[in-house]
């Protein structure tokens, strides 16, 4: 549909932040190239669109580069303006959608790999408590932004489902792999809803990586972490 | 019990030294918006700021028909977006979308890049300062290419990336000091873009006096116990 248009994205399948550009053009209907990036060592296209951060997801449209997942997920919402809005229409709205979105990355997420470096039970249960604080601001958020639609977005998936829900695969990860109840149907009725509901989004299922894959490159990726944390 | 906030209109919950808080002030007078302006003294927080910020805790906060909007970069995009060309103003954000997506990535790089390495320089010692002082200047080189032959970031319009770095211009002195380096002669071009800002009524007003900065940063040091 767009193939004029040429629009690409250079990433990797195990990024949640190349799933929210991915997300972001299937919600508005928009054909793109899946370039893989082959990441170590970093290709050429990447170094060359990412000279500030050589990170992925880099989005091309027009021969332009644009970096930085929610930047791009913005420009997406910003340059297909006729198909599924992303951002609220509301300024209010989108100034609490945009502070939910740098929450999750900033302050909750950043928690969960510290659960899985945790060395001792203590660590791990005050990691715990702020995962489970976390969750339940969000569980309220939800309730907040969603305004009694199925989504943060309301009636439709917006901002801060794909922020939120593109860590979702890394969070059944962290419980799989940790044995810790993070998105309790009992503690966060619906978040725990929400994240089936995601999951199950066509825009999301199909850049969605499947969850044994996931736990292998989780398990792998843990153990060159520590590996690199004890040598220090 | 100083949490009385008003129905209408907007108020401003910052603290005179924070760049952030700063942002928010250039943006308002921008615009031509009338609005109360209220100190923070980060020692001893307000009632009020703890409750409107919950989360962080942090200023600025600003707060629109008693509704608050936290985080300054948001807080600057929820101004630009409910007062657009205001009286004339110009908006902060240019109007195509990759034009815009580059003016968030600048904004965005400065909160990480320049506030990171600007506090280790009063932070640190030895290697880390040396470390941080390496990254400081880098950034802002990049920076200042980024700015090129323009009278502002913006282009010929005063903008989002102008308001999101001249509001650090306060601290300059502060990181030539701590960081020992004379930012005038690293970095002309951009000494010459912060010159132009405050000729601007909004970034005059907004800016506190440098010494003052460090005066701060003094107490503050000594608050914390940091050599």
């Amino acid at each position: 549909m767009a193939e004029s248009e040429d629009v690409k994205v250079l990433g990797a399948w195990p990024s949640p932040f190349v799933m929210r550009a991915r997300i972001a053009l299937n919600l508005k209907k928009v054909d793109y190239e899946f370039i893989a990036e082959t990441m170590h060592p970093k290709s050429e296209l990447l170094l060359k669109s990412n000279p500030v951060y050589k990170k992925i997801p880099v989005l091309f449209h027009k021969g332009n580069p644009i970096c930085e997942s929610l930047i791009i997920v913005q420009y997406i919402d910003e340059t297909w303006t006729s198909v599924h809005p992303i951002l609220p229409a509301d300024p209010y709205d989108r100034a609490i959608a945009r502070f939910w979105a740098v929450y999750i990355d900033d302050k909750w997420n950043p928690r969960m790999r510290e659960y899985n470096m945790a060395n001792t039970d203590e660590e791990r249960a005050a990691v715990a408590e702020q995962i489970f604080a976390g969750a339940k601001l969000l569980e309220e958020a939800f309730q907040t932004c969603g305004k009694g639609g199925k989504w943060f977005g309301g009636d439709a998936v917006g901002y801060v489902d794909i922020v939120l829900g593109s860590w979702l695969g890394w969070i059944r990860v962290t419980e799989k792999m940790s044995g810790l109840k993070i998105l309790d149907g009992d503690k966060f009725p619906q978040l725990a809803a929400w994240a089936d509901r995601v999951c199950a989004e066509e825009a999301v299922k199909s850049v969605m990586p499947e969850i044994n894959k996931m736990l292998e490159f989780g398990a792998t990726m843990m153990a060159r972490l520590k590996a690199a944390s004890s040598a220090k | 019990m100083g949490s009385d906030l008003p129905e209408k209109g907007l108020v401003l919950l910052s603290s005179w030294p924070s760049m952030f808080g700063i942002r928010g002030v250039i943006a308002l007078e921008e615009k031509g918006l009338e609005y109360e302006y209220r100190e923070e003294h980060l020692g001893n927080k307000s009632a009020t700021l703890l409750r409107l910020n919950p989360i962080h805790k942090k200023v600025p906060v600003l707060v629109h028909d008693g509704r608050p909007i936290c985080e300054s970069l948001i807080i600057l995009q929820y101004i630009d977006e409910t007062w657009p060309g205001a009286d004339g103003a110009p908006c902060f954000l240019p109007a195509d979308p990759f034009a815009r997506s580059q003016a968030r990535f600048w904004a965005d790089f400065i909160d990480k890049k320049v506030y990171d390495a600007g506090t280790r320089l009063w932070k640190m010692k030895g290697e880390e300062h040396a470390e941080a002082k390496k990254e400081f200047i880098e950034s802002m080189k990049l920076l200042e290419g980024e700015l090129g032959e323009k009278p502002y970031f913006g282009g010929e319009t005063f903008g989002f990336v102008d308001i999101a770095l001249v509001s650090y211009a306060c601290w300059f002195h502060t990181y030539d000091v701590t960081g020992g380096l004379n930012m005038e002669a690293e970095l002309p071009k951009l000494m010459a873009w912060v010159k132009r800002c405050k000729e601007r009524e909004s970034v005059s007003k907004a800016l506190p006096d440098p010494l003052k900065i460090y005066d701060f940063l003094l107490s503050l040091k000594k608050r914390y116990g940091i050599e």
